[in-house]
């Protein structure tokens, strides 16, 4: 067992495999090894954003919710207050249009009896003088009786 | 385990050994080849390049299936290796951890084969001799310590510059402060550096030799009983033997990268 020019061979075969092995596995394996464990990393720290984002997202979410709902809250009391003074405006504008209505018409009706009463007096005068003047005749002096005959009208 | 020794040396059990420890070889003396562990160690540096080559063209990040898998976990565990073992950064240190890794277990992996088959094959066909295990001729782990000791010296002069790696040589590992003491101690630093610097390839190469040397000689003895009883100590040493081709396949790797960390370190100060 000596050494031999085999030795030398073997060298060489070494040489050149390690050289083919660097550039054609060694180099393009751990070049996609640590572009996988970047990936890897830069996938999880995403999946970490994301979740992180949507539990921000989340919680904007039932804020808006509450938000909304108060809104709605507060739109339909204002909508009812409104609508309850609504009612109330529309209560009093018909009392009082009422209230005038019926004022108009007490007032056309007295102004109504003033008339007919003014008118029946007049009518009454007339007929009882001319009825006075049938009985009486000359007899009666309408000067001299004047003041009777006011005071019958008065009367009436 | 076969009964194919009979067939193939029938001799009786020296002969048998020694022609299982007999490498086809041409030349004679230094310049022998032994073309069966070229052919075995080149072979697998084929397939693993071919696999490399298939695996690296054709990588799916998402969706990574069979030997992508199989490859990204003894990448990363080499890798983790480096970083934990070599300080700084040099590109030639992962692939090399790795080929070295891959090919040293494969090569080892070829003591599992059942030590007659492939010889078996080879004696049909008229091949006479044929040692399987690359790894357990001396000459390739010795290649690959050779290897790496080459890259020691180029790691420490790029590093200590070559004044730094002389000085290296010089005054070290006996430092002093008195000029004359120092040049005295000189003989003596360089002495023990080369003894240092020399022991680290020689010592990985023979470990690994001499364990799966001693691994493939067991087998060996083990084929040489009968054939009935065979299973029972050739199924314990097979399993104890995955052990030992991945450990001596990861040792050899982290003594590679150990050592080239420590010589790309810049020299400290004298201390």
């Amino acid at each position: 067992m000596s050494i031999t020019v085999t030795l030398f061979g073997q060298m060489i075969t070494f040489g050149i495999l390690v050289l083919f092995i660097w550039k054609y596995l060694w180099g393009p394996m751990t070049t996609m090894m640590e572009d996988r464990t970047k990936r890897i990393a830069d996938g999880l720290a995403a999946s970490e954003r994301g979740k992180q984002d949507l539990e921000i997202a989340q919680q904007r979410a039932a804020q808006r919710l509450r938000e909304a709902k108060q809104d709605a809250a507060d739109i339909v009391n204002a909508a009812n207050k409104r609508a309850s003074e609504i009612i109330e405006e529309s209560k009093e504008q018909g009392r009082q249009e009422g209230k005038r209505q019926l004022d108009a018409a007490v007032a056309e009706i007295e102004q109504e009896i003033n008339r007919a009463k003014g008118d029946l007096r007049r009518h009454f005068i007339n007929l009882t003088l001319d009825t006075a003047k049938k009985v009486l005749g000359r007899e009666i002096d309408a000067s001299a009786h004047n003041d009777i005959m006011n005071e019958m009208i008065k009367k009436l | 385990m076969n009964e194919a020794h009979e067939t193939v040396a029938g001799h009786g059990p020296v002969e048998y050994i020694q022609h299982h420890l007999h490498n086809l070889s041409i030349g004679e003396g230094f310049w022998t080849f032994h073309i069966d562990t070229f052919f075995f160690a080149f072979g697998i540096a084929i397939l693993i390049g071919f696999v490399a080559k298939k695996i690296g063209d054709n990588l799916n990040p998402d969706n990574p299936t069979g030997m992508q898998n199989l490859l990204e976990i003894i990448l990363e565990f080499v890798g983790q290796q480096v970083k934990d073992a070599f300080n700084g950064y040099n590109p030639l240190i992962g692939p090399l951890a790795l080929t070295i890794f891959v090919w040293v277990f494969l090569m080892n992996a070829m003591d599992l084969l059942p030590v007659d088959l492939l010889p078996w094959v080879a004696t049909e066909m008229g091949i006479p001799y044929l040692k399987v295990v690359p790894t357990a001729n001396l000459d390739t782990p010795l290649s690959l310590a050779a290897s790496v000791f080459m890259l020691i010296v180029i790691f420490n002069i790029k590093a200590k510059g070559g004044i730094g790696f002389v000085n290296m040589f010089l005054f070290h590992p006996f430092p002093a402060d008195n000029p004359v003491v120092k040049i005295i101690l000189i003989p003596f630093n360089i002495m023990m550096t080369t003894i240092e610097e020399l022991s680290k390839p020689i010592s990985m190469g023979l470990r690994l030799f001499g364990n799966m040397f001693a691994g493939e000689l067991i087998f060996i003895l083990i084929a040489l009983l009968p054939w009935w009883v065979q299973f029972i100590p050739g199924g314990l040493w097979a399993i104890f033997h995955i052990l030992i081709i991945t450990l001596q396949a990861f040792i050899f790797m982290l003594l590679t990268v150990v050592y080239l960390g420590m010589a790309n370190q810049a020299l400290e100060a004298d201390h």
